[in-house]
């Protein structure tokens, strides 16, 4: 599959290393309906081909938006493109939060660090069917306050009388005036009803799987909890290798697995 | 006098107490409340007591020279805040402020302590109960060390 050329048409600035773009097809035509928590291969000439998940609203497809952390070669050109630029890009690929199937049960979103981009597709979605759901609570960790990706959007999630919105962060100076402490500690105090809830995580791994045993803990069995797998992969079709994760390929399998899929693998060390 | 057994017996932390024991111990507890901003007690000064939360937000700050004060750790409504008090040399490790406007029952700690050295039943079914919380924020720490979102992984 060739990448088709894309023009960046909005650049957001969240923190000194984080950044949002928005960008169409070239050509002028719809960019292809996506599912929350698929993802895009990212083209820059010359340069190199990064999987970045979708983060803006599947309900609106003219454009793509990309959240991303610049970390190394490829993030750190994509971070330099101004407006106009363009990308080739490849997708949408993988699998998806469960958002249909979900429907009638109690949604928890827990998201660490960046993670949230990947999830916020699936609360734009939940949150504009809300009457197919029952409760829906999103907790959200970061390092410091400075470090909240779509600050906006979550005051605004937070001001909604249907939905439970948590934020807590591991340092803060007395200018912050919300919670701190790890996102775990967060679930405790979640209202749903484990018996009827589906849980979507993601964050690094080390924080999908501190979050899970506390969702565990609240009675939600693994087989309706959600992870994001987002190691690393190249051709995102199953075909080189790079992204084998025991028996399945994060690339065409994932990046999204219910829990009860993968837990033998999850704790497994250097996979 | 019965209106603090009942918010006792609605607190998580003493779920599951027999009245008699909420009576017994709610001879040690009276209610007390913070205007935001107000500082609840200070690193070093002696630790004679502890709070249950039962509204808003308190901080636990720890001064660093030259930067003021840090939060490390916020509690809230259902939660239990000191337990310093307990050992030697009963002195409170951190700040504690009311965030937000706050109140709780305040604990006497020599009171309790008294009570709990006639009654070593009830003295062992309440250290089970902070044991507890001290696992828990040991383990929230234990956490928040190992950078969960950091720069070195990738989200
Ligand atoms: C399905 C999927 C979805 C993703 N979605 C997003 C997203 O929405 N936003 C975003 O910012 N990133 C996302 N990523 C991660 C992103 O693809 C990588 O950060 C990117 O490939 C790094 O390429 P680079 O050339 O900039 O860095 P490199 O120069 O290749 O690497 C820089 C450093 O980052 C490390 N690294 C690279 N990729 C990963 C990874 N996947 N996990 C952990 N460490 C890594 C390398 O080991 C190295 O230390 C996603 C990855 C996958 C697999």
């Amino acid at each position: 599959m060739l990448p088709r050329p894309y023009r960046v048409i909005r650049i957001t600035r969240h923190t000194h290393d984080t950044f949002t773009l928005e960008m169409e097809p070239a050509d002028g035509n719809p960019a292809p309906y996506f599912q929350p928590g698929q993802f895009n291969m990212l083209y820059l000439f010359g340069v190199g081909e990064v999987p970045i998940s979708i983060s803006g609203d599947p309900g609106h497809t003219r454009a793509y938006v990309h959240t991303i952390r610049a970390v190394g070669t490829v993030t750190e050109a994509l971070c330099n493109l101004k407006i106009g630029a363009q990308v080739g890009l490849r997708g949408p690929f993988g699998s998806s939060w469960p958002v249909k199937e979900a429907e009638g049960s109690d949604i928890v979103i827990a998201a660490g660090g960046i993670g949230l981009a990947p999830l916020r597709p699936a609360l734009y979605h939940v949150l504009a069917h809300r009457e197919r759901y029952g409760k829906v609570v999103l907790l959200y960790g970061t390092r410091t306050p400075q470090d909240l990706l779509y600050r906006k959007e979550l005051e605004k999630w937070r001001g909604l009388f249907h939905t439970q919105v948590e934020v807590t962060v591991d340092h803060a100076a007395r200018d912050w005036f919300g919670r701190v402490g790890v996102v775990t500690k967060l679930i405790p105090g979640a209202r749903f009803d484990p018996f009827h809830t589906k849980a979507f995580v993601c964050g690094p791994e080390v924080m999908m799987r501190f979050t899970v045993m506390e969702l565990m803990g609240r009675g939600v069995e693994t087989e309706n909890i959600f992870i994001s797998m987002e190691r690393n992969m190249k051709c995102a079709v199953g075909f080189c290798g790079h992204c084998q994760y025991g028996p399945t390929f994060i690339c065409k399998d994932g990046p999204v697995y219910p829990y009860s899929q993968i837990q033998h693998l999850f704790k497994t060390r250097e996979l | 006098m019965q209106v603090l057994d009942k918010v006792l017996s609605e607190h998580p932390f003493f779920k599951g107490f027999k009245d008699s024991t909420l009576e017994l111990l709610g001879e040690c507890a009276r209610p007390v409340q913070f205007a935001a901003g107000k500082t609840i007690f200070r690193e070093g000064e002696p630790a004679d007591s502890f709070y249950l939360l039962t509204h808003g937000l308190v901080t636990l700050d720890i001064h660093l020279p030259g930067k003021g004060p840090v939060t490390i750790q916020t509690l809230q409504e259902g939660e239990v805040l000191g337990w310093a008090w307990l050992f030697p040399p009963a002195k409170w490790h951190f700040d504690a402020c009311a965030l937000q406007l706050t109140r709780a029952i305040r604990f006497d700690g020599r009171c309790l302590m008294g009570k709990l050295e006639q009654n070593p039943e009830l003295g062992f079914e309440l250290m089970k109960r902070f044991s507890q919380v001290i696992v828990e924020r040991l383990q929230a720490a234990r956490l928040q060390l190992l950078d969960l979102y950091g720069s070195g992984t990738r989200t």
